[in-house]
This record gives C-alpha cells, structure tokens and sequence, in this order.
C-alpha cells in the first residue's frame, strides 16, 4: 500500500514537473478559471437548499431552467426557447428546446420538465422557495416540445420566478442524488468536489448551445478575508465574484493586475424593527429612529463607503425605483421631538447582529447614533442558526440589522406572520393587486405605491444595498459585475490574451 | 498487579467515554437552532421545513435519537451528515488525511526544536545561549498562532511565493500537497514548541540538582554528561505531560489554522457544521476528538509506567 502511494506520488510529481517544464511555451489563452468564494455550499441541489453558494456554483454553468436570468437582470429563454401566455394570464404554453441532453446522457423534454415543476410543489417538496410554484395549478404535457402551465391566478413574476435557482431542471432519474452528483443540462458537469477546499467543473462536451471558452472552473473556498486576500495577490485565485474584505478593495483598485467592479446585489440592508412591540407600535417611534439614524455615515463606516443608500424596501436597478432616500432625513433633534410626543423618554432595546461583517459594523455605528437621540441599543451579536430560530422564526426580538437578499421581495411585507410583525391590510391588498398584475407599465406604477406605502409607515429602517465587490484578475473578460440573483454565470467568461 | 493497574485504566476509560457521549448530545441538542430552517432559509414555508425535518429524522424524540447514535458509534457506524447528505466517516476520512498528518508535523517539528533547545538552555545555564532562549520562547508563548499564521503567508506566500497562501490540493497532487501543509505546520507547532521548551528546561535544571546526578558527578561524569545519561531521561517526564495536554491544544489549535490556511481538515469541518447545525457531524466529530484525547492520555500515562518503573506500582 505505501509502495504503491510512493509510485503515485512520484509519477504525480513526474506528471507535475513535466506540466511545469511545459507551461512556458504555450501561447494559446489560459481556459481554467479559479474562483474564490465565501462559503461553501452544504450541497449542490438548488431545489433542496437556500444558501447562496449553491447557486453561485451551478446555476447555469450546471443546472438550466426553462428561462434564465441575464447580466442585466432580464428575463431570456433557458430551456424554453418561446413561450406564449393566454390573455387572461393564467396559462403559460413553453416551445422547449430540442436534442437537449443531461450529463447522464438522458434527453430532456416535456415530461421531464413536468417532473421538475411538480416536483417542487409536491406535499414532501423540500423546496427552499416552494411559495414562488404555488400558483401553479396544473402542468401539462402537450407534446415532447411543448408545455403548458396552468396558474390559479395570473401572476406577473411567474417567468422571473422560473429563473430562480430553485426552479432549474432536474431528471427523474438523477433528481434524489443531485445533493452529491448533480446531474443538469448545463455546458460544464461535476467533476470533483474536494470537500472543505472545492468545487471543480469540467466542460459538458454534449453540451447542446454555445460551447464555453472555459475548460474548468475551480471554485476555491477561501472565508477568511486575510487568506483570500493572500489568494488573490499570490495568483491562486483569478477571480472573487464578491471579496469578503471592502477594506482591501483600495488596494486592488490601485494595482494594475486587477479589475475591481462594485456593482449591485439585491441585499437590502435594513434595520427590522418588530413593529408589534411596543414602543414600536407607534409610528412615531419608527419615524424618529428613520430620523435618529445617519445612513450616509452608516454607509463610510461599515462598507467603506461603498453601498448604495435605500429610502424603501426596493433596490435602484430594478423596474419601478422610487427614491425615497431623502423622505427621513437625518435629524437627531426631529426624532428627539417624535419620541417626546410619542411620550417615550427613555428607551432601552436590544440590537440584535447576525454574524456578517455588515451587520457587525452597522451595528456598532447605528447604536452610537440612537444614543444622540436618547435610545439606548445594547448589540446582542449572535450566530446565523440562532437568528433564524429566535429573531426571524420566534419573533423574539425589538431591532435587527440584516440584509434581505430576495429580488424584489416587496411580498414579504404583505405575509401574514412574518418577522416584522408588520400586519398591515392595506398593504396586502395593493401587494395582491400587485401580484396579479402582468402589465409592465402598471406593474411598476404598483410597486412604486408599494416602496412609497412602506416608507411612509416607516416598518423597517431602509439603510443601504450590499455592494457586488467583484475582484478579478484584469486579463479576464465575461464576469457579471451585478447580481440580479445570487448567481455566478460564467458561460461568457475568457481569458484575453 | 501490572494488569489490574492497566485493568483500572482502561475502565475509567470506558466510562469517560460514556459520559462524553452523553453530555455531547444533550449539549448539541440544546443548542438553539433548527438544522432544516438553515438548509431552507428565510423563504421556506412551514410544511416544507416539517418535510426535510421528517427526512432528517429530527422528528423523533431525542432519546431514541440518542439511542439510535449511541448504538451506531459502538458499530462503528458516526451517521449521516444533515448538509452534505453523506456518511459522516467518509467525511471524516478525508478531513483526517489534511488533520492528522498536520498535526504529526506538527509535533514532530515541536519535538524537533524543543527538546534541543531546552536541553541547550539548561546546560549552559544563565549563559547569553541561555537567556536567548529563555527570551524567544517568552515571546512565542505570548504571540497568538493566528498572528503568526498571517505573518508567514505574508513573507513567504505573498513576498517570496515559496509557498501556497493556503487551500490544500490533495494527496493525489504529490509534493504541492506536502508544501501546502509546511507554513501551517509551522505555525501550530512554533507557540507549543516555545511553551516545550521552557518546560524542558526547567525540568532538566530540577533534574540537575538532584542526588543522584550529583553522584554522578562526583564519580567524575562532566556535567554534559551527566545531563545526557541521566538526567535527561528523568526530565522528560513532565515533558510527556505537557506534550499530552499540548495534544488538545493542538487539535483545538487545528480549527483556527485551518481557517487562516483554508484546509479542509477536521477543524474547518466541525467549525462549518457548527454553523450549519449538523448536529450529526457535530456530534460525531466531538466524540472522536474527546475519544482520542482521551486515548492520547492513556499512552501517556502508560508512557510514564516506561519511562518511570515506579509508577507502574501506583493506581
């Protein structure tokens, strides 16, 4: 056994040493790509798992779905390439694509596509987004290429939610093993997950569009920001779709091997407030701490100036922004006053902080500014697992800073039971409207009623959208410098020469 | 009498193990936390979350889960990993090729400069050879290992590139894997190794001082080698100790470097699956470590019935 890990290791370094000798003299572009990322993903099946690592992984490098999302936050087909939509809005008929092929070789069509959609809404559907296929009424396969979605009520973002990593296509064969082998439609496959360190993909040779300039992309798991850091500037990493440290992004922006591009996410940043406890109740109380806190110094102070500030629940690209930033402006003596007339003379709360950096550092910063207008904010930092069991689930909280990094997740605030308490029926019924609305034009007269509706109640503080702080080596071309979605498309990235 | 004392010892052995197991478990389970709500997220309904905890077996009640986990570490069997949805030893296993070789390197290079160094201190006592000593291990002791860590990655992966900044591209990939494992290495052992050498020292000056090295003396030994042929082999006994408990140091030591070096060792595994609230791998993992710590004590222990006769005698 140790002679035979002997052979290997010498002809691994034969291999290398040879590799190495050899590198010098070629002079096509590089086709591998490494990638830096946070976290790793817990698996790689985005129907089964919320976190944002899988889809930064897999969607649309592994895993399609029958639309998909563009650079610019579009709406393009996947792998359906047309589609037509009744004039009631309920039914959705999709043309799919022909000689698609899994990475087992299985073909992809109507039934297929069926199995997926029923899959997600099935009673034991594990689904992280299960609520976005609700609407779905029936799924019907009309022929091999054809597919019709039935809905229970028009719903406008349907084909949005399509191109949500939770709805790619999955084959009845593969579907219960995708945690571990995911098996798509995808140009690049799986080809070794060295857990703990990274993910690595190969090109899909069956592969039925474009074939990507990539050969492999290997996803390096790198969470300390001082080693990421170190990865960048040794070369280990060619590229940080978002790097873990804003303070270093000077210091990449002033070195000509890198490209630095601060685009969008669509984290907003808030400070939830549970508007069921009281003093919190009274919209006075929520005004002056929109008055009490200082966005613009918020922003210099824990993202190094690099976010953008929000005035609502809703982030400046997308369709139908209203600014609203200036509606609360900062005013320690206003919120002083509100307080006064709200009867609150002093007011002691806990500021609970989930583990990010932003939520930390926004933290310290929004309770030395409450303080100016007499509310006194003890931070109660706590682990991700415990927020979600004691602020978002138990309710059991009276301020929280977090980001809410759903698209245009306007619903929310009309769920009944939800974290902010928020309860508000007239809320509900324009978000229901809204909900039941195609039309793009009137779409985005609703949501800017909505952005206003919740600003004026002043539920939540509205502080800042995360930034996309993409890193990447300056020979590099084809990286998305926003993100629409949580997601890593790298279909178009190559190497220049 | 050898046989009832190693009967003895292994018993109390067994029984540690038992309560391990069972303070570990409870512990886990009080945790505040729902494993099924971190995999899901923020967006989950609650028939969904009911399902995947359904699939998870985490609606059982914890006794039988206990049971159930108890009566698999006794077959060898650690579970099913919650998030990755694998056998938790297959996960262990690799984590153990990055965690365990580390931590031999680790001791080695420990062992390696210790020992020499405080054997050299102490003979030439109060000499500038000695008070050198004295002061680098004072600062290696006082210098926090994360800190290092960063120091060296940043002199000889970002200024010299030497070597890799971190990550670890497995055994398959041959020497690079070797280099990979060398600045972390470095960086557990050089804190342990100035802690070693202090005890080292003043163990071998204690030794030095006594009758039967006096003896030795007066029988005409130089004083180098009295030290070599009979204090030396007395001195290690609380060197032993020390090297014992800088075990646990060492594996707890693991899951900061690990981190600072991006490893997929053991440390990294038990600090993601704390986060993500894999009880399971939790659970399991703990269970190993305290079992081998707790076996590392008994070598050592059985250790000083070598080194030292006398204490075989004693229970």
């Amino acid at each position: 056994m140790i002679r035979l890990l002997l052979t290997k290791a010498c002809l691994a370094f034969a291999l290398f040493a040879v590799l190495a000798a050899g590198s010098p003299s070629m002079a096509a572009p590089r086709t591998d790509l490494n990638v830096g990322m946070r976290l790793e993903p817990p698996h790689l099946d985005p129907t089964a798992g919320a976190a944002a690592a899988i889809g930064e992984i897999v969607y649309a490098n592994l895993f399609e779905g029958l639309t998909r999302m563009a650079a610019d936050g579009s709406i393009k087909p996947g792998l359906a390439e047309s589609w037509t939509v009744s004039p009631d809005g309920k039914t959705y008929t999709f043309t799919l694509r022909k000689g698609v092929t899994f990475h087992d070789g299985s073909p992809f069509d109507a039934s297929v596509a069926k199995f997926a959609l029923d899959r997600t809404r099935a009673a034991d559907s594990v689904n992280p987004q299960k609520g976005l296929f609700e609407p779905i009424e029936t799924v019907e396969v009309v022929d091999p290429s054809t597919l019709k979605v039935t809905l229970k009520r028009p719903t406008g973002a349907f084909l949005f939610n399509l191109a949500w990593p939770a709805a790619v296509m999955v084959a009845p064969q593969s579907a219960a093993d995708n945690k571990t082998k995911p098996i798509g439609t995808g140009p690049f496959k799986l080809d070794r997950w060295a857990k703990g360190a990274s993910v690595d993909l190969g090109r899909n040779p069956n592969y039925w569009g474009a074939k990507p300039a990539l050969a492999k992309i290997s996803f390096k798991f790198i969470g300390d920001p001082t080693a990421a850091y170190a990865a960048m500037m040794a070369g280990d990493v060619d590229a940080y779709p978002i790097f873990p440290a804003n303070e270093n992004i000077p210091q990449f922006q002033a070195d000509k091997r890198f490209t630095v591009k601060i685009g969008n996410t669509e984290g907003k940043t808030i400070v939830a407030i549970n508007n069921a406890r009281k003093p919190f109740d009274d919209i006075r109380v929520r005004r002056a701490l929109a008055h009490g806190i200082d966005r613009k110094a918020v922003i210099e102070g824990a993202t190094m100036g690099l976010a953008k500030p929000i005035g609502s629940h809703y982030a400046p690209q997308d369709a139908g922004y209203v600014d609203l930033t200036g509606q609360y402006p900062y005013d320690p003596e206003k919120a002083k006053a509100l307080l006064k007339e709200a009867g609150v003379s002093t007011l002691k709360v806990k500021l609970i902080l989930p583990p990010p950096d932003y939520a930390r550092r926004s933290g310290e910063i929004v309770a030395a500014q409450l303080k100016k207008i007499g509310v006194d904010a003890e931070l109660v930092p706590v682990e991700w697992a415990q927020w979600l069991s004691d602020v978002f689930r138990g309710k059991n909280y009276d301020l929280t800073i977090i980001s809410h990094v759903e698209p245009m997740d306007l619903d929310i605030y009309a769920r009944d039971d939800y974290y902010f308490n928020y309860a508000n029926a007239e809320y509900k019924a324009l978000y229901a409207e809204l909900a039941a609305t195609s039309d793009p034009e009137k779409r985005k007269a609703l949501i800017e009623k909505a952005q206003r509706k919740l600003t004026d109640d002043s539920v939540n503080v509205f502080m800042f959208l995360l930034p996309k702080t993409g890193v990447w080596n300056a020979k590099l071309d084809g990286l998305w410098e926003n993100a629409p979605l949580p997601v890593n498309d790298f279909t178009a990235v190559r190497w220049r020469d | 009498m050898s046989l009832l004392w190693l009967l003895r010892r292994l018993a109390g052995l067994v029984l540690a193990l038992a309560a391990a197991s069972a303070v570990v478990f409870i512990l886990m389970d009080f945790l505040p936390g729902d494993p099924a709500e971190i995999m899901l997220g923020t967006n989950a309904r609650p028939d969904t979350l009911a399902a995947l905890r359904a699939e998870m077996g985490l609606d059982r009640p914890a006794l039988i889960r206990y049971a159930d986990w108890a009566l698999g570490l006794l077959r060898g069997d650690f579970g099913r990993s919650l998030t990755y949805s694998v056998p938790v030893a297959e996960l262990v296993w690799e984590r153990l090729a990055v965690t365990l070789p580390l931590a031999v390197m680790a001791i080695a290079l420990t062992l390696l400069i210790a020992l020499p160094l405080g054997a050299m201190a102490a003979a030439r006592r109060n000499s500038l050879t000695d008070s050198t000593i004295v002061a680098i291990t004072q600062l290696g002791v006082a210098i926090p290992n994360f800190w290092f860590a960063m120091m060296l990655v940043l002199v000889f992966a970002i200024n010299w590139r030497w070597l890799p900044s971190g990550g670890f591209p497995g055994w398959s990939a041959g020497p690079s894997a070797f280099l990979a494992l060398i600045l972390p290495a470095i960086a557990l052992a050089l804190p342990q190794a100035a802690i070693l050498t202090r005890v080292m020292r003043s163990s071998l000056l204690e030794t030095l001082g006594e009758d039967y090295v006096r003896t030795a003396r007066a029988k005409g030994l130089t004083r180098s080698e009295a030290l070599r042929r009979h204090a030396f082999r007395n001195a290690l006994i609380p060197v032993l100790t020390i090297l014992g408990l800088q075990f646990s140091f060492l594996i707890a030591g693991t899951v900061v470097i690990e981190n600072v070096f991006s490893l997929p060792g053991l440390g990294r595994l038990v600090f993601q699956a704390i986060n993500q609230r894999d009880l399971v791998v939790v659970r399991s993992v703990f269970m190993l470590l305290i079992g081998s710590i707790i076996i590392v004590n008994f070598c050592v222990d059985l250790a000083y019935a070598l080194v030292d006769p006398r204490l075989r005698g004693r229970a």
